[in-house]
């Protein structure tokens, strides 16, 4: 009985998510096959199409032969470039979100309040409204078109969501934690450092996960302040369209776009679980 | 010696006193319990003597030390939390012996200390645990380990039994009672269950409104409660209390429960000494349920007074039976012995113990015989 008037409604479910799976997943399925396709199978079909013979050697021109921008050796040192900002960056910007977080939320002092508010404002700022402040500021301290200007930026743009993360995870820890480790006799960092970070893995691996996705992913600073050997991936794919003026290389083109999503593919697919966890922790007690 | 001295202590948030004007001395190896309903002030004190929050006004002194702009840490007082507050990513021995470590305390003496608190409170088998693998008492007990350990001039506990269940707090209790007579520790005690306080102190300081009302040992609180607060707090089921009219003939003071009425119950008080500016007046009675009993009862001392009175309501406990009665129209608790079981709606005779009657100013609330 209850089969048979659930039995249309489940078939329904599955068939409007399968198209909505399919919408999204049809931009990644051509990428895909484009990587393993040649150019000229590209040229003489359409860019939607199987493979006729599969060219893994895409994979090996988009890594390390290719040219971009003067250079012929792949999108392998943008990739590094991109290493070198997302790691130090993620790093920084959890482990100072983690201890502000901390402080607004277990600590009380006068402002504390405020101090998280203008914080997490951050989180409201257009990107292209902050481009002139960092423009100047990396002019002024000398770190225009280079890596560690990248990582500022980033580490000190990603705090409003990793103070914001790390907050809403620490209110949830009583204060008396706080009150018998004072009594005891530690102090600030002491605290944060034996008793709050062992607590805090669920919601580094959120933000890490967060902060590495963004930053791996993210173009405009990429684009604005550094340029050619400078350049994280993300830039540089763009010059790598830009450079085939005269053949379109649409299959070495896919597969450096390939490459360059890995990463970020294998974090997510490393913590996902826990992402998803971490995001509605406390939602449930 | 005096271990903890507070004067005139006040506690203001924004245009809120949530303490006004506090005064207590605790000797030496006393056992203080700050009892009092939610929100008269009594965490807040402790947090205070603790240096988690700051006074507005007033003087905290342990061990003749003023102590008020001293941090936490350099009060020598340990503490025990409601919630235990055992840090959960640390065994049972890191929790003990974290304190030490903040003091650099060398390891070998940490050791030691472990070991000998470990054996008192038999938690030896639990060392390697972590907090999440212990219950509820046992969590207690390591709470109290770590305060043991460090061998404090102060111990404080907030409300440390209210998160267990009623079998493990009376056990918990006279364990905890136990240990103070064994150490000799100086104890302050916050709690809003009185019988923790009759059971447990030494000296109760019953707090209401953010004032001490009354700070005496347990059987002077219970037996001359010094307001209608402290009465009606103290004690459960609580003092009965009820109007009554004082009057004097050529015995001696005489109380009289609705006064006028056909039921009127005339009380005569023995060995009491009333201002006679009473006389005459309006007062408040309060007579405890225990001192009401079946009419048979023989209260010792002179010929038994006995009324008979309407009962409205019985309770078997079991132990007892509790009477819901009419004393000259006024509603009264007595606790008579659990095999009578009065008839409903129907009279019965009760025994009055009337050494015990306590007498309040109506206006003050406070006590005056």
């Amino acid at each position: 009985m209850r089969d048979q008037t659930f039995a249309p409604t489940r078939i329904l479910i599955y068939l409007v998510v399968s198209l909505i799976a399919a919408a999204w997943l049809a931009p990644l399925v051509v990428v895909v096959l484009n990587s393993l396709r040649t150019n000229e199978e590209i040229a003489q079909a359409s860019m939607i199409g199987w493979p006729k013979h599969w060219a893994w050697s895409n994979y090996a021109a988009a890594w390390s032969g290719f040219c971009v921008a003067e250079t012929c050796a792949g999108i392998r040192p943008y990739m590094l470039n991109s290493a070198l900002v997302t790691i130090p960056a993620t790093i920084f910007s959890t482990m100072l979100g983690a201890i502000a977080g901390y402080a607004v939320s277990l600590w009380r002092f006068r402002g504390d309040s405020w101090i998280y508010g203008i914080v997490t404002l951050g989180l409201f700022l257009p990107q292209q409204m902050r481009l002139l402040p960092w423009t100047i500021v990396l002019r002024d301290i000398g770190l225009i078109n280079t890596l560690t200007g990248l990582v500022l930026i980033h580490t000190i743009q990603g705090l409003s969501f990793t103070t914001l993360f790390c907050r809403n995870y620490y209110v949830a820890i009583p204060h008396e934690l706080i009150r018998a480790a004072r009594i005891d006799g530690a102090g600030f960092f002491r605290i944060f450092w034996r008793i709050i970070l062992p607590l805090s893995a669920p919601i580094l691996i959120v933000t890490v996960i967060w902060q590495f996705t963004h930053i791996w992913n993210e173009f405009l600073y990429g684009v604005t302040f550094t340029s050619g050997q400078q350049q994280p991936v993300t830039a540089a794919l763009i010059a790598l369209s830009a450079a085939v003026a005269d053949i379109p290389q649409h299959g070495v083109q896919s597969a450096a776009v390939i490459i360059a999503a890995l990463p970020t593919l294998l974090i997510y697919l490393l913590g996902g679980r826990y992402f998803v966890r971490g995001l509605t922790a406390g939602a449930v007690k | 010696m005096t271990a903890l001295s507070i004067r005139a202590l006040s506690k203001r948030y924004a245009n809120l006193e949530v303490l006004k004007g506090i005064n207590l001395d605790i000797e030496s190896g006393e056992f203080t319990v700050l009892v009092g309903p939610s929100g008269c002030g009594k965490s807040t004190l402790l947090n205070i003597v603790a240096g988690l929050d700051r006074a507005s006004s007033g003087t905290v002194e342990i061990g003749g030390r003023v102590v008020n702009d001293v941090p936490p840490k350099d009060r020598d007082i340990a503490m025990v939390f409601q919630s235990y507050a055992l840090y959960p990513s640390m065994t049972v021995r890191q929790n003990i012996t974290f304190g030490m470590e903040c003091r650099h305390v060398p390891k070998a003496e940490q050791d030691a200390a472990v070991a000998n608190v470990a054996k008192l409170l038999q938690i030896e088998p639990l060392l390697g645990r972590k907090p999440s693998q212990l219950s509820g008492g046992q969590r207690q007990r390591v709470a109290m380990g770590r305060a043991l350990v460090r061998d404090p001039l102060l111990f404080l506990f907030d409300e440390p039994l209210s998160n267990l269940d009623a079998k493990l707090r009376v056990e918990m209790r006279m364990e905890i009672k136990r240990l103070h007579q064994r150490i000799g520790a100086t104890i302050v005690y916050v709690t809003h269950d009185q019988i923790e306080a009759m059971t447990m102190a030494t000296r109760i300081a019953v707090m209401h409104h953010g004032q001490v009302q009354q700070f005496a040992d347990p059987d002077t609180v219970y037996r001359y409660p010094a307001n209608l607060f402290v009465a009606r707090f103290m004690g459960s089921p609580p003092m009965n209390t009820m109007p009554a009219r004082l009057e004097a003939d050529n015995g001696g003071p005489v109380v009289v429960i609705g006064a006028g009425r056909p039921d009127e119950v005339r009380l005569r008080l023995r060995g009491y000494d009333v201002a006679a500016s009473f006389v005459g007046r309006e007062v408040v009675l309060g007579i405890r349920p225990e001192c009401i009993a079946e009419g048979s009862r023989v209260f010792s001392g002179d010929a038994p007074i006995v009324v008979s009175a309407p009962v409205e309501m019985v309770e078997p406990t079991g132990a007892e039976t509790m009477v819901l009665l009419r004393l000259g129209g006024e509603a009264a608790m007595a606790r008579i012995t659990p095999d009578i079981r009065p008839t409903l709606g129907a009279s019965a005779d009760f025994a009055l113990d009337t050494r015990r009657i306590c007498l309040f100013d109506p206006e003050t609330e406070r006590l005056i015989a």
